[in-house]
């Protein structure tokens, strides 16, 4: 027990004491067990890492940063590259952020800016959040059955009347980038909207107050004040949800198409790195595998990139709109 | 008093020798069933500083509000009476609150500048009424005017969250003035000072009064004598059960703390109860 200089300076009959030595240890215990768990998601990114990129160090070797401008994926002439999938991926992913984070801050601000009942807007919320829930695999069956046959007429439409235009370029002909970055806009709906709510509730009433204080419609209050002051955690949810749409593997691989091209289109098949290693690995022999690895080492890396980008614009926004350092 | 008289008393209304710039009279305030202020007679002298002082719950701060409509933001708030700026009552039902706050300006208790940058946060209003001419002139008019100008005029770009309290403050009343509304009110606006800011604010009031007409909220006493013109004394009434403010005297500010006409006033500036 540690001494005590104050023992003899209370009042007779004090009841202050010195935390004894079991409070001391379970302090220290306390901090132990926090500092093994923060060191344990360390340590579990760095094995990940470690165990994909030794797997694929072999395919490293072999076709080097070739692997990621090479356009072929041929495995019986063990030719691999992946810029098709790379394109796939980040044009799948940001068709589905455009669309998934209008809705999503749409949603948003409709559930918090004083449009409907707090009750509603907590039921509304619950049932957007619902979306989270329903499995990956149910998501791609929804998109062959119902969504590609619904988006069909209007892609024919498009594609008849603008196919000049490079997004039309191409006919719907089942799986396609369209029907892949819908469903995929719709999964990171529930992300986006959930954490943009959670920046609007953060907003101070005083925010609120200054605002119409200054004159402002509801309109010009949401717009020129509301969004401003909320941006860093709508870009915290963006990043998020863009995040989630990079790695999305089971309901892409039934609706992208899996083939190997870059298009501009949006009804032209395509393919993602998630869907490639989903679809190649059951089959896969030794050495495309390797390459396989070195495919899933290219999805970590993009995604690591794409959250270190996101938070430097969240750190630059925070700092310009709200003065923290 | 006894509490009978109490719930019966109206203030004799203040007639003051000046203009006014706004004349509200008050029957009722309501939030929901709950009775907040009744029967209050309250003018807004031009190019004065009206004070209004009271014990907490006195609904000084709702009357103030009442007078550019801040209070439509609660929902369930009710304002029976008359509230007449330049012949128009602005209760009336054509009239859009949104033009109301525009014209009458308001700085708050807490500051509460945007998450935007200093010079962002001034040119707010005349972006919002498409100011047209030159933006940076208006925007350095009113730091000067607010005593700010020295302090940020090397760092307009930066938040103006990133300034500490007291400037934060000035930056809400810059932003208050910038579109040059004729009244401003301001609820508290020394609360979350300290008193070298207070002593900032202060001076800075003394020195709007000549372009602007200022109704003040505060609960410092002290305050109201250094700054005010005229003084409107709340009080709030218990007898009903409720908690319900009224206006109990207003005049003069010297008049109302050395000649108080209400025992009530004179205990309350003799700091008898607060």
């Amino acid at each position: 027990m540690a001494i005590n200089p104050f023992a003899n300076s209370g009042n007779s009959g004090s009841i202050t004491r010195p935390p004894s030595s079991a409070e001391r240890a379970t302090d220290s215990i306390f901090r132990a067990v926090a500092y093994v768990c923060a060191l344990l998601i360390i340590v579990l990114v760095a094995f990940i890492l470690w165990e994909i990129g030794k797997k694929a160090v072999p395919a490293m070797a072999d076709h080097g940063l070739g692997f990621w401008v090479g356009t072929t994926w041929d495995t019986n002439n063990g030719v691999f590259g992946v810029l098709p999938e790379i394109w796939g991926t980040l044009y799948s992913s940001l068709l589905a952020l455009l669309v998934g984070g209008v809705f999503g801050i749409a949603i948003a601000i409709f559930l918090t800016q004083d449009f409907i009942h707090d009750r509603v807007a907590s039921t509304f919320r619950t049932i957007v959040e619902l979306l989270a829930a329903i499995p990956s695999v149910v998501y791609g069956l929804w998109g062959i059955y119902v969504l590609i046959p619904m988006i069909r007429p209007g892609a024919e439409w498009l594609h008849a009347h603008f196919s000049w235009f490079p997004l039309f370029g191409s006919d719907l002909s089942g799986p396609g980038m369209a029907p892949a970055a819908l469903v995929l806009a719709i999964m990171i709906l529930p992300t986006v909207a959930a954490i943009s709510v959670d920046a609007f509730r953060r907003i101070p009433y005083k925010v609120k107050e200054a605002a119409y204080g200054m004159g402002t419609t509801k309109w010009e209050a949401i717009l020129k004040v509301m969004l401003p002051t909320a941006s860093s955690g709508i870009l915290a949810a963006l990043v998020l949800g863009f995040g989630r749409a990079l790695g999305e593997t089971m309901a892409l691989a039934m609706l992208i198409g899996n083939s190997n091209q870059i298009s501009l289109s949006l009804f032209a098949p395509a393919n993602t790195l998630a869907s490639l290693l989903a679809s190649n690995f059951p089959e896969a022999g030794p050495i495309e595998v390797q390459a396989l690895m070195y495919a899933a080492l290219v999805l970590l890396l993009i995604t690591f990139a794409v959250n270190i980008i996101g938070l430097g614009i969240q750190q630059y926004t925070m700092r310009k709109f709200e003065g923290k350092a | 008093m006894t509490m009978a008289a109490e719930a019966n008393f109206v203030a004799d209304p203040f007639t003051p020798e000046g203009d006014t710039v706004i004349d509200c009279k008050v029957d009722k305030i309501f939030y929901g069933d709950f009775l907040a202020v009744r029967d209050s007679v309250v003018p807004i002298e031009k190019n004065k500083i009206t004070a209004f002082i009271g014990p907490s719950g006195c609904g000084k701060s709702t009357v103030l509000r009442s007078l550019n409509r801040m209070n439509d933001l609660i929902n369930v708030f009710r304002f029976e009476g008359s509230v007449m700026y330049h012949g128009q009552d602005i209760y009336a039902k054509k009239v859009d609150p949104v033009v109301v706050r525009r014209y009458i300006g308001m700085v708050f208790q807490q500051p509460n500048p945007f998450s935007m940058s200093i010079f962002d946060n001034v040119a707010f209003g005349l972006r919002l009424n498409k100011y047209k001419g030159d933006l940076e002139e208006k925007v350095q008019k009113a730091l000067e005017r607010a005593a700010l100008w020295n302090e940020v005029k090397d760092k307009l770009k930066n938040s103006g969250l990133s300034l500490s309290g007291g400037q934060q403050q000035r930056l809400c009343i810059a932003r208050a003035i910038a579109t040059e509304p004729d009244v401003l009110l301001m609820d508290e606006p020394c609360s979350a000072l300290d008193p070298i800011a207070t002593r900032q604010v202060e001076e800075l009031m003394l020195d709007l009064r000549s372009r602007f007409s200022v109704a003040l909220v505060t609960h410092n006493m002290q305050q109201a004598t250094r700054v005010g013109d005229t003084t409107a004394f709340f009080s709030v009434d218990i007898s009903k059960g409720g908690r319900t403010g009224y206006l109990v005297e207003m005049g003069p500010t010297a008049q109302v703390f050395d000649d108080p006409q209400q025992q009530l006033t004179k205990d309350y500036v003799a700091g008898e109860f607060s």
